[in-house]
């Protein structure tokens, strides 16, 4: 595979995935447990869908992609790249707040190597996005540690939400026909580098929280090549409900 | 965002003459001296049991407006086409809840607490705004709130942060600050609709007959019957008529309306040249009062999803308590 190509589906995968979690973090507008908590998922979404943004950006300049318009809001589910992780529904809140947690961490390992990454776009994002990424691991990290630690009733749901997420979260290092291409040319490190640097991050807090990390025996993979949970498609006929109306018209 | 003229109760006479009796009244010349002065009352400072009772009805109305207002526009977050107008929808429905909170924290200052106040909106004993229990059925009615019932709310909002009490205008001088980014962005996905294809123009025309009646309903019933609104004009807590804020609406954004080829579904309404002044068609004042009372077409969605809220974060505020508060919460209730 030539590198254009890897580089195009590397983004692409990573901008499927900060799309749909921001889309998800986005329904908890409204109908947070505390306002305050409402008013972070919708700041945390729109940065989310804010990296989306920046990732087509980088498709469409430098790759001669569509309209990140039309490329986010006109494809259907087979030609996404996310994991299953983002696509599930947002359940409970502490289905979404340990969802956050994982994503968030492994967003932060995934720029800090960008950051050094031989393709300068993804190096001047990983800049950019940084602060943001910094408050949304601290926020996610208190609200666990807060969780865990006042009471057996709070810490038990936090333990099931993490044993449920966690084979999830393995898909979001699926790894792509076309790694070693890319760790050869030092475009990013490689998806099994990334997770035990993601397992590094997030192991001092599961302790702190007094959680039982689970064993990763059967990471969900399959939404890197275009196999996704029937969630996916719903969301996209929801997201794209009214663009679709006429897709040449400008909202 | 928050329209009033409607919020303030009729006074119990009887309770209210038994509150008068307790107001020292020297404590209350002083007051309402530096209120006449254009001082602002603070929370640990002398005021009427009146005033308080008034403000917190108001305060807290207008904060539940915030989050009750939320969600109409909240459920178009996940169809918003295309990333501009999604990223700012979520944006600017965050600010609404940013305002709710704002607003729970100044009513406080009177000594009601936010749960107190979250349980009577529940229960239904307290009100918000009538505009939100209308359903926002296309793209188009996003738009429509997004501008003319920020519009709307700027016009009460500004009037009232020139009130009396220092708490509320300075959440008001912020809200207004951010609401008007907010009517930027309504006007311009509306302009975008008015000048688009025949259908968003169509989509446009469609949700702006809906919302005329409920935008007329906004400011609340005619001064002509508003019976009780002397006093708290006098102490600032009510700061502009009914009609005059109507009109000082009609008379900014009918024009911007009808520039764009729209037309509004009243055909009594212009502008007398004589008077300077407006003329309407009454709105439906039976079925605004239908609505407040909770026969709206959405009254019940709305609180559905706030008790949906309340009761699946149950845990989550449990687990925020102290030790000590977790106790009391256990407690049964006397």
């Amino acid at each position: 595979m030539q590198l254009q190509q890897a580089i195009q589906e590397l983004i692409t995968k990573m901008a499927d995935d900060e799309l749909v979690i921001g889309h998800r973090n986005s329904e908890w507008t409204g109908l947070g447990p505390v306002m305050e908590e409402d008013i972070a998922f919708s700041s945390m979404a729109q940065d989310k869908i804010g990296h989306a943004l920046a990732l087509y950006r980088i498709l469409e300049e430098h790759f001669g992609g569509t309209h990140p318009d039309q490329f986010a809001f006109l494809r259907n589910a087979k030609d996404f790249r996310c994991c299953h992780f983002v696509e599930m529904p947002i359940g409970s809140y502490d289905f979404s707040l340990m969802r956050h947690f994982l994503f968030d961490h492994a967003e932060t390992v995934r720029y800090q190597a960008l950051a050094q990454s031989k393709f300068a776009p993804f190096q001047h994002l990983a800049g950019k996005v940084k602060g943001e990424l910094k408050y949304h691991t601290l926020h996610a990290d208190a609200w666990i540690i807060q969780l865990c630690t006042a009471g057996e009733d709070s810490r038990w749901r936090m333990q099931a939400a993490l044993d449920n997420c966690f084979q999830l979260a393995g898909g979001l290092f699926e790894p792509g026909p076309a790694e070693d291409l890319l760790i050869a040319e030092q475009i990013y490190p490689g998806e099994a580098a990334l997770y035990k640097q993601w397992l590094s991050h997030i192991s001092p807090v599961i302790g702190k929280a007094g959680l039982v990390l689970p064993e990763m025996t059967s990471p969900v993979y399959g939404g890197r090549t275009g196999q996704h949970t029937p969630y996916l498609q719903q969301l996209l006929n929801e997201m794209g409900e009214v663009f679709r109306l006429d897709p040449e018209a400008t909202w | 965002m928050y329209g009033g003229g409607y919020i303030f109760d009729e006074p119990n006479r009887k309770q209210q003459r038994e509150e008068q009796l307790h107001d020292d009244p020297e404590k209350l010349a002083a007051f309402e001296a530096r209120i006449a002065r254009g001082e602002k009352i603070e929370p640990g400072d002398w005021m009427p049991a009146e005033y308080r009772r008034q403000l917190i009805r108001l305060i807290e109305q207008h904060a539940h407006s915030e989050i009750i207002g939320a969600l109409p526009e909240g459920t178009w977050i996940t169809r918003a086409p295309g990333f501009k107008r999604k990223l700012a929808l979520i944006a600017k429905v965050q600010d609404e809840v940013g305002h709710g909170q704002l607003l729970y924290n100044a009513a406080e200052t009177l000594g009601k607490s936010r749960e107190a106040m979250i349980n009577d909106l529940l229960s239904g004993k307290s009100k918000y705004s009538n505009v939100f229990n209308y359903p926002a059925k296309t793209w188009a009615d996003v738009t429509v709130i997004g501008f003319l019932i920020d519009a709307a709310a700027i016009v009460n909002q500004v009037a009232n942060s020139k009130g009396s009490y220092g708490p509320y205008c300075r959440a008001l001088e912020r809200i207004c600050y951010e609401e008007s980014f907010h009517l930027k962005q309504g006007y311009d996905a509306f302009i975008e609709l008015a000048t688009g294809t025949p259908a968003q123009k169509e989509m446009l025309q469609d949700a702006l007959n809906r919302w005329w009646q409920p935008i007329m309903h906004f400011f609340g019933p005619p001064d002509k019957a508003s019976s009780h609104s002397e006093k708290l004009m006098e102490w600032k807590v009510k700061m502009a008529s009914n009609d005059d804020m109507r009109n000082q609406f009609l008379d900014v954004y009918v024009p911007k309306i009808w520039e764009l080829g729209l037309t509004l579904p009243d055909p009594l309404l212009r502008k007398n040249p004589d008077t300077g002044k407006w003329e309407y068609s009454d709105p439906d004042w039976d079925l605004f009062f239908e609505v407040i009372k909770g026969n709206g077409p959405c009254n019940k969605e709305r609180l559905d999803v706030r008790k949906w809220a309340e009761e699946h974060g149950r845990w989550i505020r449990k687990a925020l308590m102290r030790p000590e508060e977790m106790e009391r919460s256990a407690l049964p209730v006397a």
